[in-house]
């Protein structure tokens, strides 16, 4: 059984008579492996998120991280989405530690190790690139700073789990590619399990270990695609016929899955 | 024009307005002659003011008094009301139809009976000042709380916050503008407030000062305490934006100050 793991597991909304979102979803990600989840839209990916972390519970099957079945929000995840949801009354140094002010062991001693904290988040902040940027305010930076501020966010706080919904569909396709790389980077020390959900197939193949294909609503795991490709990977992977065939097949079967919904 | 030009013109409009408005007053009431009793002029109602100045302003220390209190006794139990109300699903279901209900009577109709309760004066004018300015601070206090972002929540979640922890660290921030909205709104209506329950049970304050005028047909001096009110209404709503832009700068962001997108 793997760090993350989901097994058979449906979700419905809206009582005994309401929509399918995931039916029969299986799925297992090993502890520190980055895992992607691509699929149709509405397909139930957001829900997974939610899943995972345990701010819904499943309607049927068992889901279960470290080894424990998820029966409550996490308290071991990091978050972010495609919005960055910056505090637009805290500078980007203090959105950064807000995570501290509510995880325990660091929510009891951070008051007194402030300066530790601090260093920290700085620390952080510089390894993406926002060094002389702490004490901006959120909406004096641009999408892309945000997001990266977001990505602080999530893993300050040191989480096993880092959970991220689209973080970098909002953002133009340069600015795309350049947090890939950074995300790579803080993956690639950090080594933090990692489950991300996008609709950017690109993105899956540079990013992660493992593709998961999820089919039409309701959401189930159609296909899973390992990605070989060697790390540190850069932009030049993606030109490479590897590259090029995965995305291919991920894409012929999101198709299949899209042109079986329209007919059903 | 120039920028600055502009920006002072921008900030002298306000005086502007006002003294163009009480020119043409005057000459209106000067071209037509129109008789002091019906409308008097500026410049009477100035005079006016000159002449009764002590007890007028006895009276208005007497309404700005019960105004701020009630206004104070609003603050607490309408701030207390719209975090009640924004935090959770069942007191809103349970409380808003009732505050609507409330909120919907007119005042005026309840302050004999809170004078049947209370006696005149002081206590019935604070009480109505209060019941006429909790409802705009609760129901803003409640949509602040209520229309935090869905994911913030789940980020806060996830992190094991619990629903304390969310109101501290993200829903009191946030719904402090609309707070400060309110105050805006909710001050003024104290005022209304007061000067309602001073007109219909009271033997101080300008609304008394106004109904003993009009009984004696003293309409300039009718005018120099609706004056006198308008001016404590302006005064204390400057007060209240000012504390708001010191505390909520965030939420009124200027524009030069971002490094715009890219």
């Amino acid at each position: 059984m793997g760090f993350v793991s989901l097994e058979d597991v449906s979700l419905r909304y809206g009582g005994p008579e309401g929509l399918f979102a995931l039916r029969n979803a299986s799925l297992s990600v090993e502890q520190g492996q980055f895992a992607a989840v691509v699929g149709p839209s509405g397909c139930g990916k957001s829900s997974l998120m939610k899943l995972v972390t345990g701010l819904l519970p499943a309607t049927a099957g068992v889901v279960s991280v470290a080894g424990k079945a998820v029966d409550g929000p996490l308290k071991i995840a990091g978050m972010a989405f495609q919005n960055p949801t910056l505090l637009p009354w805290r500078d980007t140094l203090s959105n950064t530690i807000l995570p501290l002010e509510i995880v325990e062991p660091h929510r009891s001693r951070l008051r007194q190790h402030k300066a530790e904290y601090v260093d920290r988040a700085k620390r952080l902040l510089a390894s993406v690139g926002l060094a002389g940027f702490e004490d901006k305010q959120p909406w004096m930076l641009s999408g892309g700073m945000q997001q990266r501020a977001s990505l602080c966010r999530a893993l300050i706080h040191d989480p096993q789990l880092l959970m991220l919904d689209e973080p970098f569909a909002a953002l133009d396709a340069f600015t795309r590619e350049e947090l890939w790389a950074v995300l790579q980077d803080l993956w690639l020390t950090r080594r933090f399990t990692c489950i991300q959900v996008t609709h950017d197939l690109r993105e899956a193949a540079f990013l992660a270990d493992v593709i998961f294909v999820m089919s039409a609503r309701p959401g189930r795991v159609i296909a899973t695609y390992k990605v070989e490709i060697p790390r540190p990977r850069t932009l030049e992977n993606t030109f490479e016929p590897v590259f090029v065939d995965l995305i291919r097949a991920i894409r012929d079967d999101i198709a299949r899955e899209r042109g079986e919904a329209r007919v059903a | 024009m120039t920028t600055r030009g502009r920006r002072r013109l921008e900030r002298a409009m306000p005086w502007l307005v006002f003294s163009g408005l009480l020119l043409l007053w005057q000459a209106v009431v000067m071209i037509f002659q129109i008789r002091n009793f019906i409308l008097p002029s500026p410049i009477a109602i100035f005079e006016a003011f000159l002449q009764y100045r002590d007890p007028i302003i006895a009276h208005a220390l007497f309404t700005f008094t019960n105004t701020v209190l009630g206004f104070g006794i609003g603050i607490v139990v309408g701030g207390f009301l719209g975090i009640v109300i924004g935090s959770s699903r069942l007191a809103y279901s349970g409380l808003y139809p009732l505050l609507i209900g409330v909120n919907s009577v007119p005042k005026a109709a309840v302050v004999p009976i809170l004078v049947l309760w209370m006696g005149i004066g002081q206590p019935p004018a604070i009480t109505t000042a209060f019941l006429l300015c909790f409802f705009p601070i609760a129901v803003n206090v409640a949509t602040g709380l209520a229309t935090v972002e869905p994911e913030l929540e789940d980020v806060l979640r996830s992190l094991g916050a619990s629903r304390l922890d969310i109101l501290r660290k993200v829903g009191l921030p946030r719904s402090l503008p609309y707070f400060f909205a309110s105050l805006k709104v909710a001050i003024t209506l104290a005022f209304v407030g007061t000067v309602i329950s001073e007109t219909l049970a009271s033997n101080d304050g300008i609304g008394y000062l106004m109904l003993q005028a009009s009984s004696q047909f003293r309409v300039p001096l009718m005018f120099a305490g609706l004056t006198v009110i308008a001016i404590m209404g302006i005064a204390t709503y400057v007060l209240f934006a000012l504390i708001e832009r010191r505390f909520t700068g965030w939420a009124t962001r200027r524009q030069h100050d971002g490094t715009g997108g890219g």
